[in-house]
Protein backbone atom coordinates (compact mmCIF):
# COMPACT_ATOMS: atom_id res chain seq x y z
CA UNK A 1 0.00 0.00 0.00
CA UNK A 2 1.27 3.29 -0.79
CA UNK A 3 2.20 5.70 2.07
CA UNK A 4 -0.57 8.29 1.05
CA UNK A 5 -3.27 5.82 1.25
CA UNK A 6 -2.11 4.03 4.24
CA UNK A 7 -1.99 7.65 5.83
CA UNK A 8 -5.72 8.23 4.62
CA UNK A 9 -6.88 4.65 6.10
CA UNK A 10 -5.01 4.86 9.19
CA UNK A 11 -4.86 8.46 10.60
CA UNK A 12 -8.46 8.85 11.25
CA UNK A 13 -8.19 5.36 13.79
CA UNK A 14 -5.95 6.78 16.13
CA UNK A 15 -3.62 10.34 15.10
CA UNK A 16 -6.88 12.01 13.81
CA UNK A 17 -9.70 10.06 15.28
CA UNK A 18 -12.73 12.39 14.66
CA UNK A 19 -13.98 12.11 18.53
CA UNK A 20 -11.32 12.43 20.54
CA UNK A 21 -9.06 14.54 18.18
CA UNK A 22 -11.11 16.26 16.01
CA UNK A 23 -14.02 16.91 17.88
CA UNK A 24 -16.54 15.76 15.96
CA UNK A 25 -19.80 14.09 16.25
CA UNK A 26 -19.33 14.09 19.83
CA UNK A 27 -23.51 14.03 20.57
CA UNK A 28 -24.59 10.83 19.21
CA UNK A 29 -21.17 9.23 20.56
CA UNK A 30 -22.41 10.28 23.97
CA UNK A 31 -26.17 9.84 23.59
CA UNK A 32 -26.24 6.65 22.06
CA UNK A 33 -23.55 4.34 23.90
CA UNK A 34 -25.89 3.00 26.71
CA UNK A 35 -25.99 -0.94 25.13
CA UNK A 36 -23.57 -2.05 22.20
CA UNK A 37 -26.91 -2.97 20.39
CA UNK A 38 -27.60 0.79 19.86
CA UNK A 39 -23.97 1.99 19.47
CA UNK A 40 -23.49 -0.77 16.52
CA UNK A 41 -26.70 0.49 14.53
CA UNK A 42 -25.79 4.23 15.21
CA UNK A 43 -22.28 2.95 13.47
CA UNK A 44 -23.76 1.04 10.59
CA UNK A 45 -26.21 4.30 10.39
CA UNK A 46 -23.05 6.84 10.30
CA UNK A 47 -21.16 4.44 7.84
CA UNK A 48 -23.42 3.99 5.13
CA UNK A 49 -24.40 8.34 5.34
CA UNK A 50 -20.60 9.27 5.53
CA UNK A 51 -19.04 7.25 2.81
CA UNK A 52 -22.17 7.95 0.40
CA UNK A 53 -22.17 11.58 1.12
CA UNK A 54 -18.02 11.52 0.73
CA UNK A 55 -18.31 10.24 -2.85
CA UNK A 56 -21.61 12.40 -3.76
CA UNK A 57 -20.38 15.51 -2.67
CA UNK A 58 -17.08 14.41 -4.37
CA UNK A 59 -18.55 13.38 -7.57
CA UNK A 60 -19.87 16.99 -7.88
CA UNK A 61 -17.92 19.09 -6.00
CA UNK A 62 -16.96 21.17 -9.34
CA UNK A 63 -19.88 21.69 -10.07
CA UNK A 64 -21.06 23.25 -6.86
CA UNK A 65 -21.20 26.95 -6.21
CA UNK A 66 -18.57 28.22 -3.65
CA UNK A 67 -22.01 30.41 -2.10
CA UNK A 68 -24.05 27.38 -1.93
CA UNK A 69 -22.49 24.66 -0.90
CA UNK A 70 -23.14 24.31 2.59
CA UNK A 71 -26.95 23.88 1.83
CA UNK A 72 -25.88 21.69 -0.76
CA UNK A 73 -23.85 19.37 1.19
CA UNK A 74 -26.94 19.33 3.54
CA UNK A 75 -29.40 18.44 1.30
CA UNK A 76 -26.79 15.55 0.45
CA UNK A 77 -26.58 14.41 3.84
CA UNK A 78 -30.18 14.39 4.62
CA UNK A 79 -31.62 13.03 1.74
CA UNK A 80 -29.11 10.02 2.90
CA UNK A 81 -30.02 10.50 6.49
CA UNK A 82 -33.79 10.11 5.42
CA UNK A 83 -32.96 6.95 3.41
CA UNK A 84 -31.14 5.36 6.28
CA UNK A 85 -33.85 6.42 8.72
CA UNK A 86 -36.30 4.42 6.48
CA UNK A 87 -34.44 1.20 6.41
CA UNK A 88 -33.68 1.00 9.86
CA UNK A 89 -37.51 1.66 10.98
CA UNK A 90 -38.09 -0.80 8.84
CA UNK A 91 -35.71 -3.76 9.40
CA UNK A 92 -34.61 -2.46 13.08
CA UNK A 93 -38.27 -0.96 14.10
CA UNK A 94 -37.74 -1.39 18.38
CA UNK A 95 -34.14 -0.76 18.05
CA UNK A 96 -35.00 2.55 16.20
CA UNK A 97 -37.03 3.58 18.62
CA UNK A 98 -34.47 3.47 21.03
CA UNK A 99 -31.83 5.83 19.22
CA UNK A 100 -35.32 8.18 19.00
CA UNK A 101 -34.08 11.49 17.43
CA UNK A 102 -30.50 10.51 17.43
CA UNK A 103 -31.20 8.78 13.44
CA UNK A 104 -32.06 12.21 12.57
CA UNK A 105 -29.54 13.86 13.67
CA UNK A 106 -26.80 12.32 11.96
CA UNK A 107 -27.61 15.22 9.73
CA UNK A 108 -26.35 17.81 11.70
CA UNK A 109 -23.47 14.97 12.85
CA UNK A 110 -20.66 17.36 12.50
CA UNK A 111 -18.18 14.21 11.21
CA UNK A 112 -20.04 14.24 7.99
CA UNK A 113 -20.29 17.91 7.43
CA UNK A 114 -16.58 18.37 8.43
CA UNK A 115 -15.01 15.52 6.24
CA UNK A 116 -17.34 17.03 3.12
CA UNK A 117 -16.01 20.50 3.71
CA UNK A 118 -12.74 19.48 4.34
CA UNK A 119 -12.20 16.64 2.64
CA UNK A 120 -14.59 15.61 0.10
CA UNK A 121 -14.52 19.17 -1.63
CA UNK A 122 -10.98 18.72 -2.68
CA UNK A 123 -10.13 15.32 -3.64
CA UNK A 124 -11.84 12.59 -6.32
CA UNK A 125 -14.30 10.49 -5.11
CA UNK A 126 -12.23 7.11 -4.25
CA UNK A 127 -10.14 8.69 -2.31
CA UNK A 128 -13.30 10.89 -1.01
CA UNK A 129 -15.30 7.49 0.10
CA UNK A 130 -12.15 6.25 1.62
CA UNK A 131 -11.67 8.62 3.77
CA UNK A 132 -15.32 8.67 4.82
CA UNK A 133 -14.74 5.04 5.24
CA UNK A 134 -11.72 5.75 7.61
CA UNK A 135 -13.52 8.34 9.41
CA UNK A 136 -16.32 5.91 10.26
CA UNK A 137 -13.95 3.74 11.57
CA UNK A 138 -12.40 6.21 14.10
CA UNK A 139 -15.90 6.81 15.03
CA UNK A 140 -17.20 3.09 15.39
CA UNK A 141 -13.83 2.14 17.11
CA UNK A 142 -14.81 4.51 19.84
CA UNK A 143 -18.30 4.49 19.93
CA UNK A 144 -18.12 0.69 20.57
CA UNK A 145 -15.50 0.87 22.86
CA UNK A 146 -17.36 3.80 25.10
CA UNK A 147 -20.77 1.79 24.13
CA UNK A 148 -18.69 -1.91 25.70
CA UNK A 149 -17.99 -0.16 29.01
CA UNK A 150 -20.97 1.22 29.73
CA UNK A 151 -23.08 -1.66 29.24
CA UNK A 152 -20.39 -4.03 30.70
CA UNK A 153 -20.51 -2.36 34.03
CA UNK A 154 -23.93 -0.14 33.96
CA UNK A 155 -25.95 -3.66 33.09
CA UNK A 156 -23.04 -6.64 33.92
CA UNK A 157 -24.21 -7.84 30.43
CA UNK A 158 -22.64 -7.52 27.20
CA UNK A 159 -25.02 -7.71 24.43
CA UNK A 160 -27.15 -9.65 26.53
CA UNK A 161 -25.10 -12.33 27.82
CA UNK A 162 -24.10 -12.20 31.61
CA UNK A 163 -20.50 -11.48 31.99
CA UNK A 164 -20.09 -10.67 35.76
CA UNK A 165 -21.97 -13.22 38.27
CA UNK A 166 -25.13 -13.00 39.34
CA UNK A 167 -24.01 -11.38 42.79
CA UNK A 168 -23.06 -8.12 40.19
CA UNK A 169 -24.90 -4.27 41.83
CA UNK A 170 -25.06 -2.79 38.21
CA UNK A 171 -23.29 0.77 38.44
CA UNK A 172 -26.41 3.13 37.70
CA UNK A 173 -23.43 6.32 36.61
CA UNK A 174 -22.52 4.41 33.71
CA UNK A 175 -25.98 4.53 31.79
CA UNK A 176 -26.64 7.88 33.29
CA UNK A 177 -25.29 10.73 31.06
CA UNK A 178 -22.52 11.74 33.47
CA UNK A 179 -20.90 7.96 32.57
CA UNK A 180 -20.61 8.96 29.12
CA UNK A 181 -18.85 12.42 29.47
CA UNK A 182 -16.42 10.64 32.21
CA UNK A 183 -15.36 7.51 29.96
CA UNK A 184 -14.66 9.87 26.79
CA UNK A 185 -12.84 11.83 28.98
CA UNK A 186 -10.77 8.53 30.25
CA UNK A 187 -10.60 7.54 27.12
CA UNK A 188 -8.57 10.64 25.86
CA UNK A 189 -6.65 10.57 28.25
CA UNK A 190 -5.33 7.50 27.57
CA UNK A 191 -5.00 8.07 23.67
CA UNK A 192 -3.19 10.62 24.39
CA UNK A 193 -1.10 9.43 27.17
CA UNK A 194 -0.01 7.07 24.15
CA UNK A 195 1.14 9.27 21.91
CA UNK A 196 1.98 12.56 23.77
CA UNK A 197 1.76 14.13 20.10
CA UNK A 198 -1.77 14.57 20.48
CA UNK A 199 -1.35 16.89 23.60
CA UNK A 200 -2.96 20.06 23.68
CA UNK A 201 -0.64 23.17 25.03
CA UNK A 202 -3.02 25.28 27.08
CA UNK B 1 -49.26 24.97 34.79
CA UNK B 2 -48.68 22.87 32.13
CA UNK B 3 -46.22 25.54 30.34
CA UNK B 4 -44.24 26.30 33.28
CA UNK B 5 -43.42 22.61 33.76
CA UNK B 6 -42.41 22.30 30.10
CA UNK B 7 -39.90 25.13 30.70
CA UNK B 8 -38.62 23.71 33.99
CA UNK B 9 -38.24 20.51 32.75
CA UNK B 10 -36.34 21.66 29.46
CA UNK B 11 -34.40 23.77 31.46
CA UNK B 12 -33.10 21.40 34.28
CA UNK B 13 -34.15 17.90 34.17
CA UNK B 14 -33.93 17.46 30.50
CA UNK B 15 -30.98 19.93 29.80
CA UNK B 16 -30.11 19.61 26.45
CA UNK B 17 -26.54 19.77 26.42
CA UNK B 18 -26.02 17.76 29.55
CA UNK B 19 -29.07 15.29 29.20
CA UNK B 20 -29.43 14.73 25.42
CA UNK B 21 -26.12 15.79 24.75
CA UNK B 22 -27.06 18.35 22.17
CA UNK B 23 -25.01 20.87 20.41
CA UNK B 24 -22.22 19.49 21.76
CA UNK B 25 -19.50 20.30 19.16
CA UNK B 26 -20.17 23.85 19.36
CA UNK B 27 -20.22 23.05 23.50
CA UNK B 28 -17.01 22.25 23.68
CA UNK B 29 -15.24 23.96 21.09
CA UNK B 30 -17.00 27.67 22.64
CA UNK B 31 -16.59 27.44 25.64
CA UNK B 32 -13.01 29.18 26.90
CA UNK B 33 -14.31 32.27 27.66
CA UNK B 34 -17.20 33.69 29.32
CA UNK B 35 -18.25 36.18 26.98
CA UNK B 36 -18.25 34.19 24.01
CA UNK B 37 -20.01 31.03 25.70
CA UNK B 38 -22.67 33.81 26.56
CA UNK B 39 -22.74 35.22 22.59
CA UNK B 40 -23.27 31.44 21.45
CA UNK B 41 -25.77 30.76 23.98
CA UNK B 42 -28.21 33.64 23.20
CA UNK B 43 -27.62 32.65 19.93
CA UNK B 44 -29.15 29.68 20.38
CA UNK B 45 -32.29 31.03 22.57
CA UNK B 46 -32.92 32.94 19.66
CA UNK B 47 -32.82 30.59 16.90
CA UNK B 48 -34.34 27.61 18.38
CA UNK B 49 -37.11 30.17 20.21
CA UNK B 50 -37.42 30.36 16.07
CA UNK B 51 -37.32 27.52 14.29
CA UNK B 52 -38.81 25.14 17.14
CA UNK B 53 -42.37 27.03 16.61
CA UNK B 54 -41.83 27.70 12.93
CA UNK B 55 -41.04 24.16 12.40
CA UNK B 56 -44.40 22.85 14.94
CA UNK B 57 -46.17 24.84 12.13
CA UNK B 58 -44.82 23.69 8.99
CA UNK B 59 -45.57 20.17 11.21
CA UNK B 60 -49.60 20.67 11.69
CA UNK B 61 -49.87 21.88 8.49
CA UNK B 62 -48.05 20.43 6.04
CA UNK B 63 -46.16 16.99 7.15
CA UNK B 64 -48.10 15.56 10.03
CA UNK B 65 -50.90 12.56 8.79
CA UNK B 66 -54.13 14.40 7.66
CA UNK B 67 -52.33 17.89 7.92
CA UNK B 68 -52.91 18.54 4.47
CA UNK B 69 -56.77 18.96 5.11
CA UNK B 70 -56.88 22.90 4.80
CA UNK B 71 -55.46 22.17 1.66
CA UNK B 72 -57.18 19.15 -0.37
CA UNK B 73 -60.11 18.94 2.04
CA UNK B 74 -61.07 15.34 2.80
CA UNK B 75 -58.33 13.64 0.82
CA UNK B 76 -55.68 14.35 2.85
CA UNK B 77 -56.45 11.59 4.88
CA UNK B 78 -54.29 9.50 2.82
CA UNK B 79 -51.48 11.50 2.59
CA UNK B 80 -48.95 11.61 5.38
CA UNK B 81 -45.37 13.39 4.29
CA UNK B 82 -44.20 12.98 7.96
CA UNK B 83 -40.43 11.00 5.59
CA UNK B 84 -40.34 14.32 4.42
CA UNK B 85 -39.95 15.72 7.87
CA UNK B 86 -35.97 16.01 8.60
CA UNK B 87 -35.43 17.50 5.02
CA UNK B 88 -38.57 20.07 5.67
CA UNK B 89 -36.61 20.95 9.30
CA UNK B 90 -33.18 21.38 8.26
CA UNK B 91 -34.45 23.56 5.21
CA UNK B 92 -36.02 25.78 7.55
CA UNK B 93 -33.27 26.04 9.93
CA UNK B 94 -30.89 27.03 7.22
CA UNK B 95 -32.96 29.48 5.74
CA UNK B 96 -34.07 30.86 9.35
CA UNK B 97 -30.44 31.47 10.64
CA UNK B 98 -29.49 33.17 7.45
CA UNK B 99 -32.66 35.95 7.69
CA UNK B 100 -32.08 35.74 11.24
CA UNK B 101 -28.15 36.95 10.20
CA UNK B 102 -29.16 39.70 7.64
CA UNK B 103 -31.91 41.19 9.84
CA UNK B 104 -29.95 41.36 12.88
CA UNK B 105 -27.15 42.79 10.80
CA UNK B 106 -29.73 45.54 8.93
CA UNK B 107 -31.55 46.17 12.38
CA UNK B 108 -29.13 46.13 15.23
CA UNK B 109 -25.46 46.27 14.82
CA UNK B 110 -24.43 46.29 18.21
CA UNK B 111 -26.28 42.98 18.78
CA UNK B 112 -24.71 41.38 15.24
CA UNK B 113 -21.40 42.41 16.76
CA UNK B 114 -21.96 39.57 19.67
CA UNK B 115 -24.01 37.34 17.70
CA UNK B 116 -23.20 37.76 14.46
CA UNK B 117 -20.12 35.84 14.51
CA UNK B 118 -21.77 32.78 15.84
CA UNK B 119 -25.22 32.77 13.96
CA UNK B 120 -24.40 30.64 10.79
CA UNK B 121 -22.19 28.23 13.30
CA UNK B 122 -25.41 27.18 15.02
CA UNK B 123 -27.19 26.11 11.93
CA UNK B 124 -25.28 23.07 12.24
CA UNK B 125 -25.41 22.92 16.02
CA UNK B 126 -27.58 19.70 16.82
CA UNK B 127 -29.32 21.59 19.35
CA UNK B 128 -31.39 23.58 17.24
CA UNK B 129 -32.53 20.36 14.97
CA UNK B 130 -32.62 18.56 17.92
CA UNK B 131 -34.81 21.26 19.54
CA UNK B 132 -37.94 20.47 16.15
CA UNK B 133 -36.90 16.54 16.04
CA UNK B 134 -38.07 16.42 20.11
CA UNK B 135 -41.03 18.71 19.39
CA UNK B 136 -42.24 16.38 16.71
CA UNK B 137 -41.35 13.32 18.75
CA UNK B 138 -43.52 14.46 21.93
CA UNK B 139 -46.01 16.17 19.79
CA UNK B 140 -46.28 20.08 21.64
CA UNK B 141 -49.07 22.28 20.20
CA UNK B 142 -47.79 24.95 19.30
CA UNK B 143 -47.41 27.37 22.64
CA UNK B 144 -45.65 24.47 24.08
CA UNK B 145 -43.05 24.85 20.85
CA UNK B 146 -42.49 28.05 21.68
CA UNK B 147 -41.94 27.84 25.50
CA UNK B 148 -39.98 24.32 24.86
CA UNK B 149 -38.15 26.20 22.59
CA UNK B 150 -36.92 28.88 24.03
CA UNK B 151 -36.05 27.74 27.90
CA UNK B 152 -34.14 24.32 25.82
CA UNK B 153 -32.84 27.59 25.02
CA UNK B 154 -31.78 28.56 28.24
CA UNK B 155 -30.80 25.07 29.63
CA UNK B 156 -27.97 25.03 27.11
CA UNK B 157 -26.86 28.54 27.87
CA UNK B 158 -27.11 28.11 31.72
CA UNK B 159 -25.12 24.80 30.99
CA UNK B 160 -22.45 26.77 28.13
CA UNK B 161 -21.51 29.41 30.15
CA UNK B 162 -21.21 27.60 33.88
CA UNK B 163 -18.53 25.28 31.68
CA UNK B 164 -16.64 28.28 30.33
CA UNK B 165 -16.66 29.77 33.83
CA UNK B 166 -14.92 26.63 35.45
CA UNK B 167 -12.84 26.21 31.72
CA UNK B 168 -11.90 29.86 32.82
CA UNK B 169 -10.55 28.84 36.53
CA UNK B 170 -8.68 25.88 35.22
CA UNK B 171 -5.98 27.87 33.39
CA UNK B 172 -4.47 28.47 36.62
CA UNK B 173 -4.82 24.79 37.72
CA UNK B 174 -1.97 21.99 37.04
CA UNK B 175 -4.04 19.64 34.70
CA UNK B 176 -1.86 16.06 33.65
CA UNK B 177 -0.54 16.93 30.09
CA UNK B 178 -2.24 14.40 28.22
CA UNK B 179 -5.68 15.57 29.85
CA UNK B 180 -4.93 18.69 28.95
CA UNK B 181 -7.78 21.09 26.50
CA UNK B 182 -10.43 18.11 25.68
CA UNK B 183 -9.63 15.74 27.96
CA UNK B 184 -9.97 17.42 31.46
CA UNK B 185 -13.52 19.84 29.11
CA UNK B 186 -15.14 16.17 29.48
CA UNK B 187 -14.32 14.76 32.86
CA UNK B 188 -15.69 18.80 34.26
CA UNK B 189 -18.77 18.09 31.95
CA UNK B 190 -19.32 14.76 33.02
CA UNK B 191 -19.47 16.35 36.84
CA UNK B 192 -22.25 19.34 35.95
CA UNK B 193 -23.62 16.60 34.21
CA UNK B 194 -23.78 14.90 37.56
CA UNK B 195 -25.15 17.63 39.68
CA UNK B 196 -28.23 18.39 37.06
CA UNK B 197 -29.10 14.84 37.43
CA UNK B 198 -30.23 16.23 40.84
CA UNK B 199 -33.22 17.92 39.27
CA UNK B 200 -33.69 14.17 37.84
CA UNK B 201 -36.14 13.32 40.85
CA UNK B 202 -38.76 16.37 40.55
CA UNK B 203 -41.80 14.75 40.24
CA UNK B 204 -43.56 17.59 37.45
Amino acid sequence: MKQATRQLLLDPLHLQNPITLQVLGICSALAITTTVETALLMCGALTFVLVCSNTIVSLIRNLIPGSVRIITQLAIISSLVMIADEILQAYFYSLAKELTVFVGLIVTNCIVMGRAEAFAMANPPLRSALDGLANSMGYNLVLIGVGLIRELFGTGKVLGYSIFPDGYEPNGLMVLSPGAFLIIGIFIWIQRSISPEMNEDS
Amino acid sequence: MELINIALKAMFVENMALAFFLGMCSFLAVSKKVDTAMGLGLAVIFVLGITVPLNNLIRHFLLQEGALEWLIGEKAEEVNLSFLSLIAYIATIAAMVQIVEMAIDKFSPALYATLGVFVPLIAVNCAILGGSLFMAQRDYTFSESVVYGISGGVGWLLAIVALAAIREKLRYSNVPASLRGLGITFITTGLMAMAFQIFGGIQL
